[in-house]
């Protein structure tokens, strides 16, 4: 089967307050950002007879801008976009970085933040940086507006925690407080571009008085359903100096927190090996 | 609808899911965008949007109204060829042909977008772009050659 574009009703909102109103009556339309997920299914027939939201020609959600606290990015920003906007280079580096391991130049171009969370991919990109960072998620329905931490948009593989009739509107980076001591992203794929990943890693560490670990966050993604947070590895590591012990513990304490899977791209065994050593090195303060 | 092909201001009046590369290839009879996977992969249907390279097989044309297309026919013509062009001819960087018109937009996006003629740089640049004939290296000569007599060019 091909997609058949005469079976298609597609829907033009050119403002938010459009894309809300037109979504609430028709829930069941399937918004369209910048189509690098969305139409290479389409192509091959998944989804003929169907309506589409587009949402390119909602423009308030293209911009990046600064609060007094904080960056937001638009849901349709494309990742071309954040990975050379001065903000996002200057703050958030993680993610600008995470952008440019996104597919190729062609996709980097298209494809947006939003497109990128909702659809929810174990092995989206932007995750790793957006859960060490802390990202807010805004969306807006008919009903309003709602928040939500990052951590809590995932449901499972593919799946968000989206009700019926919400948009993703922005992402909201919460500026931190310190200049991290050390930083890291880290892809790990089959060739260098336009590759999925085999495991992403993001992570912040900041040294206090005496090498005392004041802020840590470590976050991998495609080693589990979804990205996560090595939430028992941060804590264990917190308040303590980096001593040889403190480092293999919190490696041990990863696989509380992941849980590869053996397919197509590599085995269990090797995502977390490889997992481990970046942790690993990063903790240790190897540049990798 | 209108949008803006090689320059000049045309109508679509077909099915705004109609995509991109089937519009320019069906009804503005510009066959020289190939399409190879379908799927975002390979970059043979490359084209530029306001001047930035994107896949023409992932775009229903309802997206890009009022913008601004440019396909491989805009570089040059026979006898009347771009730098770009002569440059893949003297360097080997055409085999089947199946890919260049993507390698050839590809590259002039990154060449117009002022990137850099680093080697590294091009490769990076071309990473969404697939061939199976030249094994890369005599594209990347291609690009790299036409982006040094740019340079001369200007220092003219
Ligand atoms: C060749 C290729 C390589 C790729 N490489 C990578 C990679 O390396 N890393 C990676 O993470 N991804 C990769 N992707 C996947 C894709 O490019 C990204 O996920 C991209 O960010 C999707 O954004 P989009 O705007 O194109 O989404 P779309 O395809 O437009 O939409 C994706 C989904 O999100 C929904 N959606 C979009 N916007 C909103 C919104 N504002 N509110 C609510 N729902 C919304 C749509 O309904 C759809 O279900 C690749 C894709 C291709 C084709
Ligand atoms: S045909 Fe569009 S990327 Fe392959
Ligand atoms: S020349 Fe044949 S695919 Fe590139």
């Amino acid at each position: 089967m091909r997609g058949a574009p005469e079976t298609m009703t597609v829907l033009r909102p050119k403002s938010a307050k459009e894309a809300v109103s037109l979504y609430a009556q028709d829930t069941g339309a399937m918004p369209l950002a910048g189509g690098t997920d969305f139409m290479v299914l389409w192509n091959i027939g998944l989804f003929n007879n169907r309506k589409i939201l587009d949402l390119s020609g909602v423009r308030d959600w293209r911009k990046i801008s600064a609060t007094r606290t904080s960056v937001v990015i638009g849901a349709l920003a494309t990742h071309a976009e954040i990975r050379r906007h001065p903000l996002i280079l200057k703050e958030f580096p993680l993610l600008a970085e995470a952008c440019a391991t996104i597919g190729a130049a062609q996709i980097q171009n298209r494809g947006t933040l939003g497109g990128n969370i909702a659809n929810a991919s174990p092995a989206g990109d932007t995750f790793p940086p957006l859960l060490v960072y802390e990202a807010v998620v805004h969306l807006v329905s008919a009903r309003g507006k709602r928040e939500l931490p990052i951590s809590e948009v995932f449901a499972g593989v593919k799946r968000t925690t989206l009700l019926k009739g919400e948009l993703i509107e922005s992402v909201e980076l919460p500026s931190l407080g310190k200049r991290p001591t050390r930083q890291i992203f880290r892809k790990v794929g089959m060739r260098l571009a336009q590759a999925i990943s085999k495991t992403a890693a993001a992570g912040l560490l900041t040294l206090g008085k005496g090498g005392v670990v004041e802020d840590f966050r470590f976050s991998f993604g495609s080693i589990a359903q979804t990205a996560v947070r090595l939430t028992e590895a941060e804590s264990l590591v917190v308040g303590k100096k980096l001593a040889p012990s403190v480092i293999d513990e919190a490696c041990r304490l990863m696989e509380r927190n992941v849980s590869p899977i053996d397919d197509i791209r590599s085995t269990r065994e090797y995502r977390l090996e490889v997992s481990r050593n970046i942790l690993r090195r990063f903790l240790e303060g190897n540049r990798t | 609808m209108k949008l803006k092909v090689n320059g000049k201001t045309r109508t679509f009046s077909g099915s705004p899911f109609k995509r991109l590369i089937e519009a320019l290839r069906e009804d503005f009879g510009l066959t020289g965008t190939k399409e190879g996977c379908g799927e975002g992969e390979c970059g043979a249907c490359t084209v530029l949007v306001d001047g930035e390279a994107v896949n023409s097989c992932l775009i229903p044309i309802c997206q890009v109204e009022g913008r601004s297309i440019q396909t491989v026919e805009s570089l040059g013509e026979p006898g009347k060829l771009s730098a770009l062009q002569e440059a893949f001819m003297a360097r080997g960087g055409a085999q089947c042909g199946i890919c260049t018109p993507g390698m050839l937009m590809t590259a002039y996006a990154w060449i117009k977008g002022g990137g850099s003629s680093d080697r590294a740089a091009i490769r990076e640049c071309l990473a969404g772009n697939l061939c199976r004939c030249t094994g890369y290296q005599h594209i990347v000569d291609s690009v790299a050659q036409a982006m040094k007599g740019s340079k001369k060019e200007k220092r003219k």
